[in-house]
C-alpha cells in the first residue's frame, strides 16, 4: 500500500513539474500578453493541481482565474499591446 | 543535504539578483512589482531560517500592504514621469558611486568579519526567556517576547502605525477633511473581482481569526491575522461592493484607536497591580494577553485598511 502511493506521488509530482516547466517555457517564449497568460494559467491549473490536492488549489484556481481576468481586461482595453 | 543548500543558495542567488534588478529598473511600476516579488522571497528565506513569524508578516506586510501602498503611487506618478524621466537626468559622478561603493563594501565587510571571526557561541539570552513562558500561557515564543518581554516596543509599533495613517490623512485638501478615502469605487466594474470579493472573505476572516487564535502556540498573531483581515476588506472596496468609510465616523476614530487604549490600559493596570508598568498578573495572563491581541488585530486591520485607501479625496 505504501510502495502504491509513493508511485502515485512520484508520477503526480513529475507530472506537474513537468506542466510547471511547460507554463514557464511558454510565459518566455510566447509573443503577447494573452498567450503569456494562457501558459500561466495552464500550470496553475493542472501543474499546482497534481503537486497540491487541498484547499489552497481551490483558493489558487480562485485568484488564478480572476487576476488573469483582469489582466486580459486591461490588455484588451489598451489596445492589445502586450 | 545537498539538495537543501542548493535550493537555499539559489534563493539567495534570486534574492540579490532581483535586488540589482529593482534597482536597476528605469521606471516605478516596473521597479515596485519587482519589490513586491522580492517581499515573497524574503518571506521564503525567513521560513528557511525557520522563523516562521517573521515570513508571515513579511510577506502580509512587508510585500503585501506596503506593495499595494506603493503600486497607488506609483500609479499617481506615472503622468509626472512621462512628462520628464527623472530617474535618468542626472547619474551621480564617477567618484561619488565608488565612494558609495566602497563605503557599502566596508560594511558589508566589517559584518561578515565579526560574524565569521568572532569565537565562542554568540551571547544569548533565549534560554532564559524561553524558561519563563509557560508562566504567561505562550507556547509561540517570539508572540511570547513581543507581548510580554518587549511590550513597549509592540505597544509604540501600533502607536507608530496609527501616526503614519494620521500622516495620511493630513494630506487631505481642507474641504474634503473628514471624508472619504480615495476616489469613489462604486461602479459597475469586473464580474470576475465581484465574484471574488464576495467568495473569499468569509474564508479569509475565518483563517485570520485562526491564525490570531493560533499565535499563542504557533507562528501567527495579532499582525498576521490584522492583514489578513485588512486584505479581506480592501477586496471588498477595490472591486466596487463598498465604499471605504468616510473617516470622521465615530466607529472608524474607535476602530482605529481602541488596540493602542486597551494596551494602554492594561499596562496602567499592571502598575497599579502588580509589579510595573505593561506587566501582567500572572493568574490571568493568558486571558489578558488574548483579549489585547485581539483588540489589536481589529485596530490594525483597520489601519492597514485606511493606509492602502489613501488620504480622503470625497467629501463627507
Amino acid at each position: 500500500m505504501m510502495l502504491v502511493g509513493n508511485i502515485a506521488t512520484v508520477v503526480l509530482v513529475s507530472l506537474g513539474a513537468v506542466f510547471f516547466l511547460a507554463g514557464t517555457v511558454g510565459l518566455l517564449r510566447f509573443p503577447d500578453s494573452m498567450t503569456r497568460l494562457h501558459a500561466l494559467t495552464k500550470a496553475d491549473n493542472l501543474g499546482l493541481g497534481l503537486v497540491v490536492l487541498v484547499a489552497v488549489w481551490v483558493l489558487t484556481q480562485l485568484a488564478g482565474a480572476t487576476v488573469t481576468q483582469l489582466v486580459a481586461r486591461a490588455v484588451w482595453r489598451g489596445g492589445g499591446r502586450s | 543535504m545537498s539538495l537543501a543548500v542548493l535550493a537555499d543558495a539559489a534563493l539567495v542567488l534570486l534574492v540579490l539578483g532581483l535586488a540589482l534588478w529593482i534597482n536597476a529598473a528605469s521606471r516605478a511600476f516596473p521597479a515596485v512589482v519587482g519589490y513586491v516579488a522580492f517581499g515573497l522571497l524574503l518571506a521564503l528565506a525567513w521560513l528557511r531560517l525557520s522563523a516562521g513569524d517573521v515570513a508571515m508578516t513579511e510577506a502580509a506586510v512587508g510585500s503585501g500592504v506596503t506593495g499595494a501602498v506603493l503600486i497607488a503611487a506609483s500609479v499617481r506618478l506615472r503622468a509626472a514621469e512621462t512628462e520628464a524621466p527623472p530617474l535618468a537626468a542626472a547619474p551621480p559622478a564617477l567618484p561619488l558611486r565608488l565612494l558609495a561603493l566602497l563605503l557599502s563594501g566596508l560594511v558589508t565587510a566589517a559584518l561578515a568579519g565579526l560574524v565569521l571571526w568572532t569565537t565562542g557561541p554568540a551571547p544569548s539570552l533565549a534560554d532564559q526567556a524561553v524558561q519563563h513562558l509557560p508562566g504567561l500561557g505562550m507556547g509561540n515564543a517570539v508572540t511570547g517576547v513581543l507581548i510580554a518581554y518587549r511590550a513597549l516596543d509592540t505597544l509604540l509599533e501600533k502607536v507608530v502605525l496609527l501616526l503614519a495613517l494620521m500622516g495620511i490623512w493630513s494630506l487631505a485638501k481642507d474641504r474634503y477633511w473628514g471624508g472619504i478615502p480615495g476616489p469613489s469605487r462604486i461602479q459597475p466594474t469586473n464580474g470576475a473581482l465581484i465574484l471574488l470579493a464576495r467568495l473569499l472573505p468569509p474564508i479569509g476572516i475565518v483563517v485570520a481569526v485562526y491564525i490570531l487564535w493560533v499565535g499563542a502556540a504557533e507562528p501567527g498573531g495579532a499582525f498576521q491575522g490584522g492583514a489578513i483581515l485588512a486584505a479581506m476588506w480592501l477586496l471588498v472596496m477595490l472591486a466596487g461592493l463598498r465604499d471605504a468609510p468616510a473617516i470622521s465616523r465615530p466607529w472608524v476614530r474607535l476602530c482605529v484607536t481602541v488596540g493602542p487604549a486597551a494596551f494602554i490600559a492594561v499596562g496602567l493596570t499592571g502598575f497599579a497591580l502588580p509589579n510595573g508598568f505593561l506587566s501582567y498578573p500572572d493568574s490571568i495572563a493568558k486571558p489578558l494577553i488574548i483579549a489585547v491581541e485581539s483588540v489589536l488585530t481589529l485596530s490594525i486591520a483597520v489601519i492597514l485598511g485606511l493606509l492602502v485607501a489613501g488620504p480622503p479625496e470625497q467629501e463627507p
